[in-house]
């Protein structure tokens, strides 16, 4: 359902991403890992029309994201950003619609009979009804990163993207986010930094390093010890989660980057 | 769709409000007169068109065979329908057809940036009328097709926003950080264009002065009309584009993600907005604050969803440029509205800097 082909995307005169290919199929969770500043955000920007290619192309469904109006992309494609600026004193309900914004006409009329129905079940699979009427502004972090979450499940496109969905969650959140996103029918590229949760609910991972892709595969496939520790400069130990019985990376201390 | 009832309410009683404020300040002035008497002066103005025949409707003039029907005849003294309807009237009309404009821009010039600085001269619209006016008072000669005062300032003001555009654009991207960059220099750049030829103005510095200061009693009924009629047609244009303005207000990346189609938006709202306000500062000159006190009041009261925001903002700035003026032209030394709307804007602005109100946006 989307494919990245040899992209190379530079952000200020610099090449972030060269060469990444990737394809992702209808269904799947992917999550892109790596150490900081090797690409992940980059490569969903890429892949949500928002960064330009300097070559290479992605296509959602065979049509280059590019070509597509910010409108037909929109109902392909939903993003969860990092963070967003609520500067302004909307409420929760007033941005959890806005994801019904690609499906709306301009001039109006009810054209969009099954938003009310879409809105009411994000707010409760996304547990954030209780305060959906509350302003955004006066929530924490995390119940912010909920309420953008309910906006993509609203706006009911096919694939969903996810930068860092559960970096401001408490881990009984973490968890309870995962299922739900792991849960879904839909297309899921999510950037995760915790490597034990992209493991635990991940059909796929891949390892960015420096803008390429390292290694592409299942999380036990991926997840060696010697592979960690070249990439992410921390010799770490591999081993298994009792209870979920997934893959766990844990560091042990001893950085093997001089300095 | 609650939002729809609320924005009804809120605009069946501000136009109701702005009725009253019509009402009232046509009945003050030198000669007091009675609410109950304006009303039966604008009453007795009321025409209606019957009859109208289209089979004698002709291409040429087809409204010269309009027959107009009035339907009430009260008993007024003509003294009183003169001061009302020639005198006080055209005023009054421009102050709310200005004061429309220009609180309408301000708001959704606000959301655009993302700032709570942003006012309709942001992008350099109202220092281009002024070199505009400013050059038809002191060189009438050096313009062409003997554009008056009112046309030069219309096209300085669309020339200064086109060019800030221009610069602020590189390949089809408008930053809106860049924009406003953009037009702090233009600004700059035609504020000294107008001081200069402010030092070249001799006898004429008296009316330089007077433009350049806001005002409001120059104004004939039909430039108001136009102004009025201008405002309202963008405006609704502009509430159209309320939703992207406030998927916007996130962010631009983030507004693109719910189908925004982002440069195009700016564009449609920066055009509208530039137009609106020259249309605006055409007819009054430079009036400031109004842009930028009475959305920010609005969003208080009303919240920032521009559905509701939008019209209601400029339906207030209606009022309160009506009532200020009202104020100008009451007391014993009449004074420049633009005094009056800086002096009740200023304060209000620093309640809202206090109240951190402006932090917040």
């Amino acid at each position: 359902m989307i494919t990245v082909d040899g992209l190379c995307v530079d952000r200020g005169g610099v090449r972030v991403l060269d060469g990444v290919s990737l394809s992702v199929a209808e269904g799947e969770f992917v999550a892109l890992v790596g150490p900081n500043g090797a690409g992940k955000s980059t490569l969903l920007g890429a892949v949500g029309g928002h960064l330009p290619p300097a070559s290479g192309s992605v296509t959602v469904d065979g049509d280059p994201v590019g070509s597509l109006s910010a409108r037909s992309l929109a109902r392909r494609i939903a993003t969860v950003p990092q963070e967003t600026n609520f500067g302004f004193e909307f409420s929760v309900r007033d941005i959890v619609e806005m994801g019904r914004h690609p499906y709306r006409s301009r001039f109006g009329g009810d054209g969009d009979p099954e938003g009310a129905e879409l809105l009411d079940r994000a707010l409760a699979r996304t547990e954030t009804a209780q305060f959906a009427d509350r302003s955004v502004a006066s929530l924490s972090g995390g119940e912010k990163q909920r309420v953008l979450l309910a906006r993509a499940l609203t706006q009911a496109a096919p694939a969903l993207l996810l930068d860092e969905p559960t970096a401001s969650l408490d881990i009984n959140h973490q968890v309870r986010t995962l299922d739900l996103v792991a849960g879904l029918d839909e297309t899921v590229v999510a950037a995760i930094h915790d490597l034990d949760l992209a493991a635990r609910y991940c059909d796929r991972v891949v390892l960015l390093a420096e803008g390429e892709v390292y290694a592409v595969g299942t999380p036990r496939e991926v997840f060696t010890a010697d592979r960690l520790a070249t990439v992410f400069g921390v010799e770490v130990t591999v081993g298994e989660n009792p209870a979920t019985g997934t893959v766990t990376v844990t560091p042990n201390g001893g950085s093997t980057r001089g300095g | 769709m609650q939002y729809r009832g609320e924005t009804t309410s809120a605009v069946v009683g501000l136009l109701a409000l702005l009725l009253v404020v019509v009402v009232v300040s046509a009945g003050i002035g030198p000669v007091e007169i009675g609410p109950m008497t304006v009303t039966k002066v604008f009453a007795n103005a009321l025409a209606v068109p019957v009859g109208v025949d289209l089979t004698r409707a002709t291409l040429t003039a087809p409204w010269r065979v309009v027959e107009w029907y009035a339907p009430f005849s009260y008993d007024v003294q003509s003294l009183y329908s003169t001061i009302v309807l020639q005198i006080r009237l055209p005023r009054i009309a421009a102050g709310a057809s200005v004061g429309f404009a220009l609180a309408a821009a301000g708001t959704v010039m606000q959301g655009l940036f993302r700032n709570p600085m942003a006012d309709p001269s942001i992008i350099g619209v109202s220092s281009g009328a002024s070199v505009g006016a400013v050059a038809a008072i002191v060189v009438p000669a050096a313009l062409p097709f003997g554009l008056g005062i009112r046309g030069a300032a219309f096209i300085g003001a669309l020339v200064a926003s086109v060019v800030v555009y221009g610069i602020a654009t590189e390949g089809g991207r408008t930053p809106v950080a860049t924009l406003l960059l953009a037009g702090v220099a233009v600004q700059t750049f035609l504020g000294s264009v107008t001081s200069y030829l402010i030092l070249r103005s001799g006898d004429s510095i008296e009316e330089v002065t007077y433009w350049l200061m806001g005002h409001l009693d120059a104004s004939r009924i039909e430039e108001a009309l136009i102004t009025g009629s201008i405002g309202l047609v963008l405006v609704a244009v502009l509430y159209l584009y309320a939703e992207d303005l406030n998927a916007l207000l996130l962010g631009e990346t983030d507004a693109r993600s719910v189908g925004v189609e982002v440069e195009w938006t700016k564009r449609v709202l920066l055009a509208a907005s530039s137009l609106i306000t020259g249309a605006a500062v055409a007819i009054s000159g430079v009036i400031g604050f109004v842009g930028l006190i009475v959305p920010h009041a609005l969003r208080l009261v009303v919240g920032p969803d521009h559905r509701i925001l939008l019209p209601t903002s400029a339906l207030a700035g209606a009022s309160f440029l009506v009532v200020a003026d009202t104020i100008a032209r009451a007391g014993a030394a009449e004074l420049p509205v633009g005094i009056v709307t800086a002096a009740v804007g200023a304060p209000f602005f620093l309640y809202l800097l206090r109240k951190r109100e402006v932090s917040e946006l």
